[in-house]
């Protein structure tokens, strides 16, 4: 496994009720935002290539890995993937610390590939001081630095973020958006990044995909699509 | 304090065992009945549930006459595990651990299934992502977040074990030593002139014996009840 920048190709479809998802795009390396707003399918792309839902038809690779192909029956289950998954709740483990939570993945990922180094995480997110505490102790930014400690120690080739700042008000934002331009330029993996906040987007953004009701409206330099597209 | 005669003891000794037997011999199926029933949907669902439950609704004394009947000696299934293993549960302590553990089985059940609907399968996803398998998953995300209601539900059995009585006299029985629980001892004093003082006395130790199992099983869902909505 390289270090480069894998990039991650999606060709997909998914029919939930009355809502069709009919995607076709590649993540470039860096940061990819899918922006859209809420009901575009942009979470149902992120659980796709997770491997938390199953598309009725369609491709997903990882670098040179399919992680599912239709056609030839490949589902790669969710724990072999090795995608990192940053909830827009968190989810943390509540019964155990934060540090227990961080050590989650790294120690299922410990065989499959060498990983961040603890102190570098830690430190980048400014969790040290949180170690032996308890999610239910946390705040909700020192939950979402946690969950992105936590995504990243399992030694991910690509890193989803589901509306990371959702749920956060205006101060807890601007204390975790730097951390997240930080990660973006000093770790070598590419993140995929949910948000419906224009912003946000063209905050982070080097590569940017717009999406609307399940079809990808723009794809493109953030300038451009997050301009075009009504969305927002 | 009241003094027991040593019958008494013998019999209170017996009812603890007995009640510890069935408790421990249900737990394992009561965990996987309970995950069955809450995570998964298969053909027969609604009458395994039926089936699981009907020693709640039934007359005990039915339960028994029908454990009599399949794990008696000359039962199908009490002849085959008679002939094959050795064991036996015909008027023997562990027919009526057995009769217990039938009675008390679906109040540990219902414990049991409702802490693994109130986990947020999300978590499951998250530990999915970090590299957990299913099995993984289970023990160390599902289970724990399970535990406070797998303990109530065993302290409830157990509490209810200890109690039965018409399906265990029904199946095994009243034999001193051997078969004769604390109900079945009271109920003996009570067919006898001059009996009321010991049946008086035993009834007292199982008044004693159910309240603190109530009081401990309420204290450890008030614990996990605090636990989740804190996580919220």
């Amino acid at each position: 496994m390289s270090d480069a920048p894998v990039p991650v190709s999606v060709q997909c479809a998914v029919r939930l009720g009355t809502f069709t998802l009919d995607v076709d795009f590649t993540a470039a390396p860096g940061l990819t935002v899918l922006f859209g707003p809420s009901g575009a399918g942009k979470t149902t792309i992120l659980n796709l290539i997770a491997g938390l839902q199953r598309p009725d038809r369609g491709r997903i690779t990882l670098g040179s890995d399919v992680v599912v192909e239709t056609a030839r029956n490949v589902f790669v289950p969710p724990h072999r993937r090795r995608i990192g998954l940053v909830f827009q709740d968190a989810q943390l483990f509540p019964h155990l610390t934060v540090r227990q939570n961080i050590a989650f993945g790294r120690w299922f990922a410990r065989r499959a590939a060498p990983c961040l180094p603890l102190d570098q995480v830690v430190g980048i997110l400014a969790i040290g001081d949180l170690l032996d505490r308890r999610p239910a102790r946390l705040s909700g930014g020192e939950k979402q630095r946690v969950s992105l400690a936590r995504a990243l120690l399992c030694a991910p080739r690509l890193l989803l973020m589901d509306e990371p700042l959702g749920g956060l008000d205006d101060a807890r934002r601007s204390e975790i958006l730097p951390l997240i331009e930080r990660l973006r330029d000093e770790v070598a993996i590419p993140i995929l990044y949910v948000t419906h906040d224009r912003d946000e987007a063209l905050r982070l953004a080097s590569h940017a995909i717009a999406l609307d009701r399940g079809r990808v409206r723009a794809a493109g330099t953030p300038g451009k699509v997050l301009r075009r597209s009504g969305a927002g | 304090m009241p003094t027991f005669t040593p019958e008494e003891w013998t019999a209170i000794a017996l009812s603890v065992r007995v009640a510890l037997a069935a408790t421990a011999a249900s737990l394992p199926i009561a965990i996987l009945a309970g995950y069955a029933l809450a995570r998964w949907s298969f053909p027969g669902k609604a009458l395994l549930n039926g089936l699981l439950h009907l020693p709640l609704v039934l007359p005990p004394v039915v339960t028994g006459y029908l454990l009599l009947l399949s794990f008696g000696r000359q039962g199908p299934i009490g002849a085959f595990l008679y002939d094959t293993f050795g064991i036996s549960f015909s008027f023997r302590w562990t027919g009526a651990a057995l009769a217990c553990a039938v009675m008390s089985f679906p109040l540990m059940l219902r414990a049991i299934r409702l802490s693994f609907e109130l986990i947020d399968r999300r978590l499951e996803a998250a530990a999915g992502t970090l590299g957990a398998n299913p099995v993984w998953t289970f023990l160390v995300v599902t289970l724990p977040l399970a535990l406070p209601g797998i303990l109530v539900g065993a302290i409830l059995c157990f509490a209810k074990a200890l109690g039965e009585f018409g399906a265990t006299i029904t199946f095994v029985s009243n034999i001193p030593g051997e078969t004769q629980t604390i109900p079945s001892a009271i109920y003996s004093y009570t067919q006898v002139p001059g009996g009321e003082a010991g049946a008086l006395r035993l009834a007292a130790v199982s008044l004693a014996i159910a309240l603190v199992a109530l009081i401990a099983s309420e204290a450890l869902s008030q614990r996990a009840l605090k636990r989740t909505s804190v996580f919220e």
